[in-house]
């Protein structure tokens, strides 16, 4: 599904369509947009449908968002309201 | 009023949750609230997750509860071989579905925050865990490793609060471990949300020697022991010792036991010892009390009834060893499994765990008899106090169960005997003491019973003998020179035999010599009877010849009389003439007396 020139591989997940996980996923969007140049993939994980999947990625708060790719993986939680913090958390801007 | 009992019938009973965990469903009244969390507090290393996994294990095991594990710390390989020690088989339960266990790992590092966000993740995580094996138990270990990882205490709270309503909607009965705070029951204060029953887990070390401890802290809605327990963690899991002193209900037997000597059971009433009481032998080094605990043991084994025995000086091989030069074949029951050896050093534990070590042991072997040697030992670990509050609940646990408790107690030669062991002595219902009684360059052993409750028993000191016929007690010898014993017995019975009869000579002397004055009495009053008989003979014969002569003198007088009568009639006329005269002879007589005797003498 994913493909592997894609640089930057996210994963975010959701539990259903609450306001704060619909906001984080059109923060998401706009972030990527601005900031990886198409160069990206976005998996939506709804853990209310699948529930088995919180295990693999250690998820504990909702929403997560996932950096699989580039290594090594990163964990961004939140509604990813905070830009600056999103970009640090990316690794796209220094600490 | 029948809405009120109804409610009140409702609120009193708190459906509870067995645990499976040995003691610990005795001391909280049935176990843990069900359908509630229960928070479990207390150090490192104090037992926290081992008593959780035990909770699940037996809940899959024993109660067909299926169970979650959610670790929050360890790795599941970890996990399992840590758990694996107590003999628990995670693998197996997983396979059937009886067990889940549950890795959550947050790092703090690998997260960053960026807004608003809560725990659903979690929550639709463990629902997911749930249902999959359709747990009823649950056990969050430590749930706190969070406060590390999230860096937003606020949402954390706020979820954990809203964390353990869930758990207590789909009625599940969790078990969450926190550690143990500087001054507060947790680090991180979960018991203001987890306050349905509260538990604390100690570990602590007291002059070198650790004891575990529980106390159950809070329990909403049920009565529950307020004491610290101690508790034990080895090979069969966790154990809660529900051991309190109870109150002193125990039923009294009236039933005897003989001592296997046949001698000490003549100085008890002739009858032995009471079942179910306890004995102490206390006594020096070297007296002889580990031989006549022994004895018991052996004879209560003779009997068929099994022993325990807990040594605290002696391997089971030294003391198989020592017992055979006394004729005491203790091989033969220990392979009949009537006897068993429990050696333990008294260093080797608290004296809670010892005692907890005994509870074990006696309600796993349930023995007749329990023998503990020397129990002084045991008063060596912790204060007199402790130690006494120790014995009594040993005892009275033993006694509870109907168990004949044997004790030796050693006491040192300088000290009074009867006054350094005032502190267990009460306890005990029969207290025999033996003695090293040294005189004439020997050291003899003696025995006697310094009290005895409940029955008439002998106030005499008994020498006793080790041989290899066993133990011997033989009557002191007590003479005229006081008690002796040993060599100075067998002397002093010579010299008393001798004595005797050098009193019997003189006896038998003083008996003839006897014999011959009453003899010689005899014959002289038989004599003196002889002679009186003669003398008296000889005396009537005089005196009736007095009589004889009296009697012929009355008669010459009667006939001088008739002779003198019949001279007045004839001359001087007769009587009446003469009285006239008599005025003459009259007056001379009222004259003078004297004239009148001139004129009768003329």
């Amino acid at each position: 599904m994913s493909n592997p020139d894609e640089r930057w591989q996210l994963r975010l997940y959701v539990a259903g369509q609450t306001p704060r996980c619909l906001a984080a996923f059109t923060n998401l969007k706009k972030l990527c947009e601005e900031y990886m140049d198409g160069n990206y993939s976005i998996e939506i994980i709804d853990l209310l449908q699948k529930p088995q999947l919180a295990q693999g990625d250690q998820i504990l708060a909702i929403p997560t968002l996932v950096r699989k790719l580039p290594q090594p993986v990163r964990k961004i939680i939140g509604d990813l309201s905070n830009t600056e913090r999103v970009l640090v958390g990316l690794d796209l801007r220094q600490r | 009023m029948a809405t009120h009992l109804r409610r009140r019938k409702r609120l009193s009973a708190l459906a509870k949750v067995r645990t499976g965990i040995a003691g610990f469903d005795d001391i909280t009244g049935g176990g843990l609230p069900r359908g509630r969390p229960t928070l479990i507090a207390g150090g490192p290393g104090c037992g926290k997750t081992l008593f959780s996994m035990e909770f699940l294990v037996k809940g899959a095991t024993e109660f067909a509860e299926p169970g979650l594990f959610v670790s929050f710390e360890e790795n599941q390989q970890e996990l399992a071989q840590n758990v694996a020690s107590l003999g628990f088989d995670l693998e197996h339960l997983v396979e059937r579905r009886l067990l889940s266990i549950d890795l959550v790992r947050a790092e703090a590092r690998e997260i960053e925050e960026t807004g608003d966000y809560d725990l659903e993740g979690l929550f639709v995580r463990l629902g997911h865990a749930i249902d999959q094996i359709k747990a009823k138990r649950i056990v969050l270990d430590t749930i706190e490793s969070l406060f590390a990882a999230l860096p937003n205490e606020m949402v954390l709270r706020s979820e954990l609060r809203r964390l353990f309503r869930w758990l207590k909607d789909r009625g599940i009965t969790a078990v969450i471990t926190a550690e143990r705070g500087a001054g507060t029951l947790t680090r991180n204060g979960l018991e203001e949300y987890v306050s349905d029953c509260v538990i604390l887990l100690d570990h602590r070390v007291i002059d070198q020697v650790s004891t575990r401890r529980m106390r159950v802290v809070k329990y909403r809605g049920s009565v529950h022991e307020t004491n610290e327990f101690p508790f034990l963690i080895d090979e069969n899991g966790f154990s809660v010792l529900p051991i309190t002193s109870f109150a002193l209900t125990h039923k009294a037997s009236t039933e005897r036991m003989s001592t296997g000597m046949a001698r000490l059971d003549e100085m008890l009433d002739g009858k032995g010892l009471y079942r179910g009481s306890s004995i102490l032998v206390s006594g020096t080094p070297g007296s002889g009390k580990s031989s006549i605990i022994s004895h018991v043991v052996d004879a209560a084994c003779a009997r068929g009834e099994r022993c325990l025995f807990f040594p605290f000086e002696e391997s089971q091989m030294q003391i198989v060893r020592n017992m055979r030069s006394l004729g005491l074949d203790f091989d033969r029951w220990v392979s009949r499994g009537l006897l068993h050896f429990y050696p333990a050093r008294q260093h080797q534990y608290g004296l809670e765990t010892h005692l907890a070590m005994l509870h074990k042991k006696v309600l796993k072997f349930n023995p007749r008899v329990v023998a503990i040697d020397p129990v002084s030992n045991l008063t060596e670990i912790g204060s007199t106090m402790e130690a006494k509050a120790m014995l009594t609940r040993m005892v009275d646990f033993l006694k509870g169960r109907g168990i004949t408790a044997l004790f030796t107690s050693l006491t040192s030669d300088a000290q009074n005997p009867e006054m350094t062991e005032v502190s267990i002595s009460s306890l005990m219902d029969t207290w025999l003491l033996v003695r090293n009684l040294e005189s004439n360059g020997e050291r003899n052993r003696g025995l006697y019973i310094l009290k005895s409750r409940g029955m008439p028993h002998s106030n005499q000191i008994r020498e006793f003998i080790l041989s290899h016929q066993g133990i011997q007690l033989l009557d002191a010898y007590t003479g005229t020179a006081g008690v002796v014993m040993g060599t100075a017995r067998l002397v002093q019975e010579e010299r008393d035999k001798a004595e005797e009869l050098k009193l019997r000579n003189q006896i038998d002397q003083k008996q003839r010599e006897l014999a011959s004055k009453r003899k010689a009495m005899d014959m002289e009053i038989e004599e003196l009877q002889a002679r009186f008989a003669d003398e008296s003979r000889e005396l009537e014969t005089i005196i009736s010849a007095y009589r004889l002569a009296e009697g012929n003198l009355a008669e010459q007088r009667m006939v001088l009389k008739d002779v003198r009568q019949s001279q007045r009639n004839n001359g001087s006329g007769n009587g009446k003439s003469g009285g006239m005269n008599g005025g003459q002879y009259g007056s001379i007589r009222y004259n003078s007396r004297k004239e009148r005797a001139r004129v009768q003498s003329r």
